[in-house]
C-alpha cells in the first residue's frame, strides 16, 4: 500500500499498485481534460446544488436503511439494507448518470456515449440523457441485446439508440471497447459515460465519488437508528464495482469496519466459467487501468460467465484489486445456484425481490460468522424485475 | 546505427512501413509474408501482435488479429517465427501491439528477446509517457530498441515537442483521432501534417491511419517522410488466394 488513504488515489490514478490511465494518444486530450476539470466542477456550489436536487426529487433520495428483521434474526446479528433498489430506473447506476450528465453539460459536451451490460447501466444513461436532452449512444453486446430484450426496449423509448457490439466475443468487455473506439473517432463533442469504476484515471475516481451517496447517508442512517455511526460489516456484490464502491467509501479508512464484496462464482470458481475475478485475475491492464484481469496465460482477456448480466466482466476496479492485494477487503464469492437461492429466499423472507447480482451479497451471509452484536450493511443495489425471465426460467416458477 | 536511422538517412522521402499482423492470414505465414513486403518495395514491416482488445485499432485489424489468435499465435510462438528473421529480412521491423499480453510474457523478457531476433522497436499505443518515463523506457533502451510515441491532431505542440524528444525511430502521426481504418476528410490531415512539417521536429514523421491508395501514399508523403499502411493491405490479405502475388499486386499499385 503505497496511499495514505484507500479513498482516493495519487496524482496518476494509482490505488496502490492499480490504477493510472493506460490510453492511447487519441484519448490523451479528452481523458486529461477529464483529469484536470473533475474535482472542479463537481466542487462547484452550483453543480452540487443541481446534482443534489436531483438526487432527491429525481432519483428519489436518500434511499431507506431498512432493518430486516428476520433476516436479521435468522442469521443472528442485525442486518441492515441499504435500498438502492428504490431508486429511480431500479438500481445504484443513476447515481452516477446524474453526476456525470451533469458533468458533461459544463463540459460542453453535445453527445453522450455509454456501454452496457445487462441494460441497467444503460437505462440509466438513456435516463439521465432524456431527462437533459442530449443524444445518446449506447453501445450493448450482440449476445447482451438478445438476451436483455426489455431493457433495449426502455433505451428505445428513452430515446437512445442502442448499437449493437459485433466484435470479439459481444458482450460488456466488448461494448466498452466499442466506445472507446467511438470517442476516439468523436474526439471534441462527446462525453463517455463510463458505468462502473473501471476505466481510465480519473475515472474509477471520478465514478466512486458519485456513488459515494451511499455510504454518506449509511453513516447517518445508522447513527440515527443505532445510535453508531459505524457498521461492523459493509457487504456488497462486485462486477466492477461501482455499488461496492459507493457502499464502502466513507467507511474505506475506518479499519474497524470490515469490508466484504462478493464476487460471482457462476458455476464455481474453478470450474472455468466463473467471473470470480480477484480470485482467477492476475495483474493486467484493460479500458486503460492496471487492475486484476482474468486472462490467458499469453495475456488474452478471457470472457467470464456469471448468470448475472451484471457481474460478467473480466476485470474489477483498481480501488478494489487495491483492496484485496493490501488485505483492506474480505473478498468472497457466490455460484450461480446459491445467488439464485438467496434471491428466492430474500423474497420470501422480507418481501423484496433483489436483483441477481445483488443476490450474491445475501448469499455469503450465512458464511460470515456473525455474532449477536454485529452491524450489518448489505447494499441493496438492485431490483429484481429485470431478471424475471431469468427466475422464471431457473426457478421455475411458471407451471 | 540502429536500421530505422540508417534507412532515413538513406531515405527519407516516401518511406513505405506496411502493416500486418503476425500469424495471419495463416500461423505460419508471418515470415512470407514480411519476405515479400521487403522484395515489393516496403521499406518498414509493423508487424501487429494479435490481442483480444485492441483498442486502437478497427474492426478490420481486430478481425485479423481474432483469426491469429485462432491459429494459436502467442508471443512465444512469434519469437520462435522470428528467430531466424534476419537471414532473410534486412529492412527495419516494428513489433505493434497492446500492454497486457507483453506484461504477461514478462516486459523485460519481451525487449530481450525482441532484441536478440532482430527487432529494430516497439510500438505500443497504450503504453503512456508517464510509466514509459519512469518504468519501461529504460528497459526498452537497455535493449537498444527504439520506441515509437503516436501523436494526433489534438497533440498539443508543448506535447508534441515532449513525445518527439522520448521517441526513436521515428513518429507516428494519426493522421486523425481516428482508429485504424476510418476515412477522413484529407485536407485536414494536410493542414496538421503542414503544422507538423513546421515544428522542425527532431525524429522523422510517418502518417499512419487512413492510407490506402497510390493518392493517399503520395498527398501524406508530400508532408512527412513517408506513411504506414494496415487496414487496406490486410484487407487484400484477406481475399488472397495467393499471398506472394497479393502483396507484389498491393505495393505495385501503391509504388
Amino acid at each position: 500500500m503505497k496511499t495514505e488513504t484507500y479513498q482516493s488515489p495519487d496524482q496518476q490514478g494509482y490505488y496502490g499498485d492499480f490504477g493510472g490511465a493506460y490510453i492511447p494518444e487519441m484519448l490523451h486530450r479528452n481523458v486529461a481534460e477529464l483529469k484536470a476539470k473533475y474535482l472542479e466542477i463537481m466542487h462547484e456550489n452550483s453543480f452540487q446544488e443541481e446534482f443534489q436536487q436531483l438526487l432527491k426529487d429525481y432519483v428519489g433520495r436518500p434511499t431507506p436503511l431498512f432493518f430486516a428483521e428476520r433476516l436479521s434474526k435468522e442469521f443472528g446479528a442485525s442486518i441492515y439494507l441499504k435500498r438502492e433498489d428504490l431508486c429511480h430506473t431500479g438500481a445504484h447506476k443513476i447515481n452516477n448518470t446524474i453526476g456525470q450528465i451533469l458533468l458533461a453539460i459544463r463540459l460542453g459536451k453535445k453527445r453522450i456515449i455509454a456501454e452496457t451490460g445487462a441494460g441497467q447501466h444503460g437505462v440509466a444513461t438513456a435516463t439521465v440523457c432524456a431527462l437533459k436532452g442530449m443524444e445518446c449512444i449506447v453501445y450493448m453486446g450482440e449476445k447482451d441485446i438478445e438476451r436483455q430484450a426489455p431493457n433495449v426496449a426502455r433505451m428505445r423509448m428513452l430515446g437512445a439508440k442502442v448499437i449493437p457490439a459485433i466484435s470479439g466475443s459481444k458482450t460488456l468487455k466488448d461494448a466498452t471497447n466499442e466506445a472507446i473506439r467511438d470517442w476516439i473517432n468523436n474526439p471534441n463533442d462527446t462525453h463517455y459515460i463510463i458505468g462502473s469504476v473501471v476505466g481510465p484515471h480519473p475515472y474509477p475516481d471520478m465514478v466512486a465519488r458519485f456513488q459515494s451517496v451511499i455510504s454518506k447517508e449509511i453513516r447517518w442512517q445508522l447513527k440515527d437508528k443505532t445510535g453508531f455511526e459505524l457498521p461492523t460489516h459493509v457487504v456488497a456484490c462486485v462486477g466492477g464495482g461501482s455499488n461496492a464502491a459507493g457502499a464502502f467509501y466513507h467507511f474505506l479508512d475506518e479499519l474497524s469496519v470490515q469490508l466484504v464484496a462478493v464476487e460471482a462464482a457462476g458455476h464455481g470458481v474453478y470450474s472455468g466459467m466463473s467471473a470470480a475475478t480477484t480470485q482467477l485475475g492476475k495483474p493486467g491492464i484493460l479500458h486503460g487501468s492496471k487492475s486484476l484481469l482474468m486472462q490467458t496465460e499469453d495475456g488474452q482477456v478471457v470472457e467470464p460467465h456469471s448468470i448475472s448480466a451484471g457481474l460478467d466482466y473480466p476485470g474489477v476496479g483498481p480501488l478494489h484489486a487495491n483492496l484485496f492485494t493490501s488485505g483492506r477487503g474480505v473478498f468472497l464469492s457466490a455460484t450461480d445456484e446459491e445467488a439464485l437461492q438467496a434471491a428466492l429466499h430474500v423474497s420470501k423472507t422480507e418481501g423484496i425481490i433483489p436483483a441477481l447480482e445483488t443476490a450474491h451479497a445475501f448469499a455469503v451471509l450465512g458464511r460470515m460468522n456473525l455474532k449477536p452484536t454485529d452491524r450489518v450493511v448489505l447494499c441493496l443495489s438492485g431490483r429484481g424485475d429485470k431478471d424475471l425471465a431469468t427466475y422464471i426460467k431457473e426457478l421455475k416458477l411458471v407451471d | 546505427m540502429s536500421r530505422l536511422k540508417e534507412l532515413f538517412a538513406r531515405k527519407n522521402k516516401r518511406v513505405l512501413n506496411v502493416y500486418c499482423t503476425a500469424g495471419f492470414p495463416e500461423l505460419n505465414s508471418t515470415i512470407s509474408v514480411m519476405q515479400a513486403l521487403e522484395a515489393n518495395g516496403a521499406n518498414i514491416i509493423e508487424l501487429g501482435m494479435p490481442y483480444s482488445d485492441p483498442l486502437a485499432d478497427g474492426p478490420v485489424i481486430q478481425a485479423s488479429g481474432n483469426i491469429a489468435l485462432a491459429n494459436g499465435m502467442t508471443i512465444k510462438v512469434l519469437f520462435e517465427q522470428l528467430h531466424d528473421l534476419r537471414k532473410t529480412v534486412s529492412v527495419p521491423v516494428i513489433l505493434m501491439g497492446y500492454m497486457n499480453p507483453v506484461l504477461q510474457y514478462g516486459f523485460e523478457n519481451f525487449c530481450r528477446e525482441a532484441a536478440a531476433v532482430g527487432v529494430d522497436g516497439l510500438i505500443l499505443p497504450d503504453l503512456p509517457e508517464h510509466e514509459y518515463e519512469t518504468e519501461f523506457g529504460a528497459i526498452i533502451k537497455k535493449y537498444g530498441l527504439d520506441f515509437i510515441f503516436l501523436v494526433t491532431p489534438e497533440t498539443s505542440d508543448e506535447r508534441l515537442r515532449k513525445l518527439d524528444t522520448l521517441s526513436t525511430g521515428f513518429l507516428y502521426a494519426v493522421s486523425s483521432s481516428a482508429t485504424t481504418g476510418s476515412d477522413k476528410d484529407f485536407n485536414a490531415v494536410e493542414k496538421y501534417l503542414l503544422r507538423l512539417q513546421e515544428m522542425n521536429l527532431s525524429n522523422p514523421v510517418l502518417v499512419g491511419f487512413g492510407i490506402k491508395d497510390r493518392e493517399t501514399f503520395e498527398s501524406a508523403s508530400k508532408y512527412s517522410n513517408g506513411a504506414i499502411i494496415g487496414t487496406a493491405f490486410i484487407k487484400a490479405l484477406e481475399q488472397s488466394k495467393d499471398l506472394a502475388l497479393s502483396v507484389k499486386q498491393f505495393l505495385g499499385d501503391i509504388l
